[in-house]
């Protein structure tokens, strides 16, 4: 017997060694080195910001407009005067804090949503699913503009409960899927076979086990709101006109493109596309590495 | 195959007619005031009062939808408050040269992203598969507004490879056209290639693993015909549904490419719309899009059906 | 002596997962001459698939031929060209797999599909047209033309599995290779794939390849047989020498796991081989089989044993194989003790008139029909029929997870019980439980060993969190789960673990009744042994009730006092099980007890039933087996069975039988 237990504590450390693979295969996956790289300095930027840069973001300076890249002004300076450098480092915060609440607000609502209409099925799921069907028949921008317009006013705050809202349908129907394949199985059986309630199964039966899609849909919105936002802000529209955001800051410069004045535009630009590819890669590879 | 094709369209009219509720009382109920907004703060409340009785909106908002149904479902959009003109001689013309931007985009996405999907899958594992997946996930999570611009700039200002305005004015050749909308559809293509070019090459790696397709190659098939015979068409089906899912993000994107380009199209309508708080174009714009998206759902589901005997005898039995 | 059609050399394979190597075979050597079929048998994960594939040089995407050959009619498979290999398996191999209807296209008809092998052979496409229905023809089927305008997903599992075959043999290919080919079918429509591949290879000179864990199929497809283990060919010789005198420690082990004969539960417990088969891949220096070997000494643990040569083709990789045969056991085979007495005379369940319909696409579906029977405390009650008979609707009926229909009247220990889990008290849930069959699905994998048993205290007992836990261990410990394992999760425990965490769980609310639905079928035999002996241990100790649900008929006579057999929702037969099996038997159970090939004993007649199971939504009229019954036509009643459906009758004390043949003339039927 004290063998046969030596070969089941074997095999729980047969277990431990796989995750432990499983990890060190993500730590040589160069694509999440990348995305690791990209996120961690956009952290970085949105944390200690302040320590970051010499210029007022919002401050004016009429005697240096459109000014190249230089020591001073590491990123040049815009069609006002002010320090790009400055303004992008600046614009990290409200994009990083809006994606990621708005991204929060879709996953807790989708994910309630998923789990009630995948187990009771029936009619409660037929017409919540159509409802979503019907929010998701239009595009995020067009919701937003809709919004936007009905209500008073230009608020972030605005900006990302819609945007929460319209990925709701989206991340319920991810989990949705996932409950469906769940519930068919024997543990829910098992579980009702002890009279457990409804909310015990969803949440503490069924909800672990449907995390992992969960959290790759999160993921993959955080890079998905990054994108609705700054295109929102470059519309002009979900954000404080003059506040440092990347894409209005693309709105305000891009004209200047036409006449070579590249700084002002591409480095906002540049910056909305590193921190969307990053989470992006990050999410990939998890999904890669955990077979997912 | 007709119930099918019924019971869909039932659904497909269901989902516009929730969604054009939704936006009547979303403009209508939610705070703030039509009139005042458009006539301003400082506005005279004599003013704000006569241009609420014109636009009607002292009327019960129940009767006010009624009239906006009726009137919608007999093709009459209402008067731009901006413009003073009927909404549909104003976003007619607009919807078309939109139409011109989406269709070319289209026509560069669908082949190129399945044929990249493809060659992902088949070649899978293999360098070429990594910078096609990784590659094209990436440049679709980057906002059409920011590949637009960095075009313009670098393919258009200094390389002078392509014009960098989209319209070239009216009376021109049809071709003068499509070479002026090939950079805007460029910056489209990028973000749709990602998403159809992934489903593409899952559907090739499903079938590769499949106990159909290791049943033809131990039947000593050619790898060519059992890729051509048994793989690309199971591989594909599930794409179809994923295209016509990527409609929104398209008509989505539209309006940001359109706003980068100075390019007269729908999106440029809709973001004035919003801006003057014109709501009869406004209301109209969604309406439009909304039949579109669930037209483009609906021929999905009837081709996938169609397309697949597992569904089309399900349907027929 | 000629050139074996096949013949592998010291084939060694390995797979990489994670970016490891792992040893899948290693070094195995076999030759097959020329009409000859050779049988690889050997549990899960042993490589025996792995081997076939190899045959045919087709590894998955990480697994990769290390040295070795595989030398086709001499012609060494792993050195040969693309096109070479190609040209092999158009012209020379047949496959047929293990799960026929994914392996054929989805989406393209079969007619096409078949005619694509006779195309691939030069004919004209309307010529392979014909030679297809040519072949659906020789595979048996009655309407070719029908079936060939269909999809893989509209043909039953035996269906599609002749037109697999069919496909193989386009090419009258020398050889075959057969991986689980019947593995998930119904007995009666495996013994009907087996006679049909019996048919067409007899006396056309093709080789055969078969795969199988199943002994008994082996014994009846096989001239010779390899024992695999773990990657290594342990014992190879004559089918009946192997299976009469097997002379290597893992053989002879396997040969006693398994319920056969007249063994039962009341004579011995099973024999079993401690321990589990090695992961994937392990280093393993000496003998393959060492670690579970009651006779192994030091030199099982350094030195690989050599191939002793027993003469007329017998061989066995063993230091010590001389003393396998007198292998000690590994359970005592003293007979169970009851502790309570075993005359059953205390009813516990009763079922009556229980019948439940289903509502599918506006149309009622009857899967259970007018179910009366009852239960003693402390026996088991074996069910049995081929899939779709409603067995397992019956058990979840039972268990209130199905609400039965209006008039279905369910008591245990006397009072009615609630239709519905919510109907019923924590107490009468807890005093019904179950034992699912796969132990995957019914233990949630992000719980750990210990959590799963200690809610189910918690709810059904009623006790404290604290001392539930308490409790749960002591279940656990009881079923022999080590309490190093009790903080594991499902997942890093073996299948019989999983399953005797799943039947620790099940006894949390101390159960008058357990139903076990196909609690082993998911296991290897040596694994399933002692499941079943733990079982049988517990009944004995516990006074617990079964509802033992199997298509395994071995398994179901070991362990069962009593045995309804059941068809289209319907009891045909509910007798003692000795009774069931000896005969004489309702029509439908001789069908069902003859197709099952035995492992040991001369076979005996195979009594066949024809066409398919009908569907529940369209019972034929009459009695619901007269479109398929053996006896209808040879006993005169025709014209009562295809009008009247028959009432389950007493045909002799305790036995009855759905039939209106009376029991004498099929005793004189049956011989």
């Amino acid at each position: 017997m004290t063998q046969a237990s030596a070969l089941r504590a074997a095999a729980v450390l047969e277990r431990k060694r796989i995750r432990k693979e499983r990890f060190a295969q993500l730590r040589r996956n160069p694509a999440f080195i990348l995305g690791a790289l990209l996120l961690g300095m956009w952290l970085i930027a949105a944390l200690f910001g302040n320590f970051l840069t010499r210029f007022e973001p919002g401050g004016v300076d009429v005697l240096n407009v459109n000014k190249r890249p230089s020591d001073e002004f590491w990123f040049g300076t815009d069609n006002i005067g002010r320090d790009v450098y400055s303004r992008v480092v600046a614009g990290t915060r409200p994009i990083i804090f809006m994606a990621f609440s708005a991204t929060a607000i879709g996953t807790l609502f989708g994910t309630t949503l998923g789990l009630l209409t995948g187990y009771m099925k029936g009619r409660f799921d037929v017409i919540v699913m159509r409802i979503l069907d019907a929010i998701s028949a239009l595009p995020v921008i067009v919701i937003a503009l809709l919004a936007l317009a009905a209500l008073e006013g230009q608020s972030e705050v605005i900006t990302v409960l819609i945007i929460g809202f319209v990925f709701t349908p989206i991340i319920a129907r991810t989990v949705r899927a996932a409950v469906l394949y769940e519930a068919e199985l024997d543990y829910v059986a098992a579980a009702k076979l002890r009279t457990e309630k409804m909310p015990h199964i969803l949440f503490v039966e069924i909800l672990p086990n449907v995390l992992p899609p969960i959290i790759v849909e999160f993921t993959i919105r955080l890079g998905y709101a990054v994108f609705a936002i700054a295109t929102l802000s470059f519309l002009g529209v979900g954000v404080e006109l003059g506040s440092p955001n990347w894409g209005s800051q693309v709105a305000e410069n891009y004209s200047g493109i036409f006449g070579n004045l590249w700084w002002a535009t591409v480095f906002p630009a540049g910056a909305i596309a590193t921190l969307a590819i990053g989470i992006n890669l990050i999410a990939d590879s998890i999904m890669e590495a955990f077979e997912i | 195959m007709l119930k099918y094709v019924a019971k869909r369209l039932g659904l497909a009219l269901l989902t516009v007619f929730v969604v054009t509720t939704a936006i009547f009382f979303m403009t209508n109920i939610l705070p703030g005031d039509p009139a005042t907004r458009i006539l301003g703060n400082l506005a005279e409340p004599e003013n704000v009062a006569k241009l609420r009785k014109d636009l009607g909106l002292d009327r019960p908002l129940l009767a006010q939808y009624w009239t906006w149904l009726s009137n919608t479902l007999q093709g009459d959009l209402g008067n731009s408050i901006q413009h003073r003109v009927p909404v549909v001689d104003y976003i007619l013309p607009a919807i078309g040269l939109s139409l011109r931007l989406a269709a070319i985009a289209f026509l560069l996405t669908v082949p190129l992203s399945i044929i990249g999907g493809i060659t992902a899958g088949v070649m899978r594992g293999k360098p070429v598969d990594r910078v096609i997946t990784v590659g094209g996930l990436s440049a679709a999570v980057v906002p059409e507004f920011v590949w637009a611009v960095l075009l313009v700039l670098i393919v258009g200002v200094r390389l002078k490879w392509l014009p960098t305005s989209a319209y070239p004015g009216p009376d021109e050749g049809l071709l003068t056209y499509v070479y002026h909308l090939i950079l805007p559809s460029i910056a489209l293509v990028l973000v749709l290639f990602g998403y159809i070019s992934r489903i593409a090459r899952a559907g090739v790696i499903e079938a590769f693993d499949s106990d159909y397709v290791r049943t033809a190659t131990l039947k000593g098939l050619p790898r060519r015909k059992v890729v051509n015979k048994h793989v690309l068409r199971n591989a594909l089906l599930p794409s179809i549904a994923v295209i016509a899912s990527q409609v929104p993000y398209l008509i989505g994107g539209l309006v940001a490419v359109e706003r980068v380009f100075n390019y007269p199209g729908f999106g440029t309508i809709l973001i004035k719309a919003v801006q003057y708080r014109d709501y009869p174009v406004l209301q109209s714009s969604v309406l439009i899009v909304a039949v579109v998206i669930v037209l483009a759902q609906l021929i999905a589901d009837i081709l996938f059906a169609v397309l697949n005997p597992r569904i089309r005898q399900g349907i027929e039995r | 002596m000629s050139t074996p059609t096949l013949e592998l050399r010291d084939l060694r394979v390995t797979y990489t997962v994670r970016g490891i190597d792992r040893d899948v075979l290693r070094g195995i050597s076999f030759a097959i001459k020329p009409g000859e079929s050779y049988g690889l048998v050997g549990e899960s994960g042993c490589g025996k698939s792995t081997a076939a594939y190899a045959s045919m040089r087709y590894l998955p995407r990480n697994g990769q031929i290390v040295s070795g050959q595989v030398l086709f009619e001499g012609r060494d498979m792993t050195s040969v060209s693309d096109a070479e290999i190609r040209e092999m398996r158009r012209s020379a191999i047949g496959m047929v797999y293990q799960n026929p209807i994914a392996a054929l296209n989805p989406t393209i008809r079969i007619g096409e599909q078949v005619a694509e092998s006779f195309t691939m052979l030069g004919h004209g496409s309307k010529e392979a047209l014909e030679l297809a229905e040519e072949a659906l023809k020789r595979v048996q089927i009655a309407d070719p033309k029908r079936v060939m305008r269909r999809y893989p997903h509209q043909l039953s599992g035996g269906m599609a599995q002749r037109v697999v075959i069919a496909m193989a043999l386009a090419s009258n290919p020398r050889l075959l290779i057969l991986d689980e080919p019947t593995t998930g079918l119904d007995a009666t429509v495996e013994a009907e794939v087996l006679d049909l591949v019996r048919g067409l290879i007899k006396d056309s000179g093709t080789s055969i390849l078969f795969i199988s864990h199943n002994l008994g199929v082996i014994r009846s497809m096989c001239d010779r047989v390899g024992v695999l283990y773990a990657g290594a060919l342990v014992e190879e010789g004559e089918t009946e020498t192997i299976l009469q005198n097997p002379n290597h420690p893992y053989t002879v082990g396997l040969m006693r796991c398994i319920p056969r004969g007249g063994l039962h539960k009341r004579l011995a417990h099973l024999d079993t081989i401690p321990g589990t088969p090695p992961p994937l891949g392990s280093e393993l220096p000496g003998c393959v089989f060492v670690d579970r070997c009651a006779i192994a000494q030091d030199v099982c643990r350094t030195t690989p044993p050599p191939l002793v040569d027993l003469r007329n083709g017998h061989f066995s990789r063993c230091h010590f194989n001389e003393q396998a045969v007198n292998l000690p056991r590994t359970v005592g085979s003293a007979p169970l003790q009851q502790k309570t007495d075993s005359s059953h005379s205390k009813e516990l369940l009763t079922i009556a008139h229980l019948s439940k319909t289903f509502s599918q696409d506006d149309q009622e579906v009857r899967v259970l029909t007018d179910v009366t029977m009852s239960l003693a405390r402390g026996e088991t009650l074996g069910l049995v029929g081929e899939s779709g008979s409603g067995k397992t609707t019956l058990a979840k009926t039972l268990l209130g997870i199905f609400e039965p229909d209006e008039g279905s009247i369910v008591t245990l220990e006397g009072r009615q019980l609630g239709k519905g889990i919510a109907d019923r008290t924590a107490h009468e849930v807890g005093s019904v439980q179950i034992v699912f069959q796969n132990p995957d699905s019914a233990l949630n994998r992000r719980h750990s060993v210990t959590r799963i048993v200690a809610r189910a205290v918690e709810k059904l007992a009623g006790k404290p969190k604290r001392e539930s836990e308490d409790r749960a261990q002591e279940l656990l410990n009881s079923m022999s789960v080590d309490p190093v394992l009790h903080s594991a999760r499902p997942a890093q425990l073996s299948g019989g673990l999983k399953q005797r965490v799943a039947i620790a769980r099940s006894f949390a609310g101390s159960p008058k009744l357990v139903v076990c639905d196909e609690p082993t079928s998911a296991l290897d035999v040596s694994v399933q042994a002692n499941i079943l002996n733990l079982l049988a241990d517990l009944q004995a100790n516990e006074n617990v009730s079964y509802v033992f649900i199997s298509h395994d008929l071995g398994v179901v006579r070991y362990l069962s006092d009593r045995i309804a057999v059941m068809y289209l929702g319907r009891i045909m037969e509910l007798g003692a099980a000795e009774e069931v099996f000896n005969g004489p038997h309702h029509p439908y159970t001789e069908a069902l007890v003859s197709s099952v090939p035995a492992i040991d004993g001369s076979p005996r007649a195979r009594i066949r039933l024809g066409g398919e199971v009908p569907s529940p939504a369209s019972p034929p009229t009459g009695c619901v087996l007269n479109p398929r019954c053996p006896r209808m036509a040879a006993s005169g009643l025709a014209h009562k069975c295809t009008s009247e459906e028959p009432e389950l009758r007493e045909v002799s004390p305790g036995h009855f039988m759905r039939c209106h043949i009376p029991v004498e003339q099929l005793r004189t039927m049956q011989g």
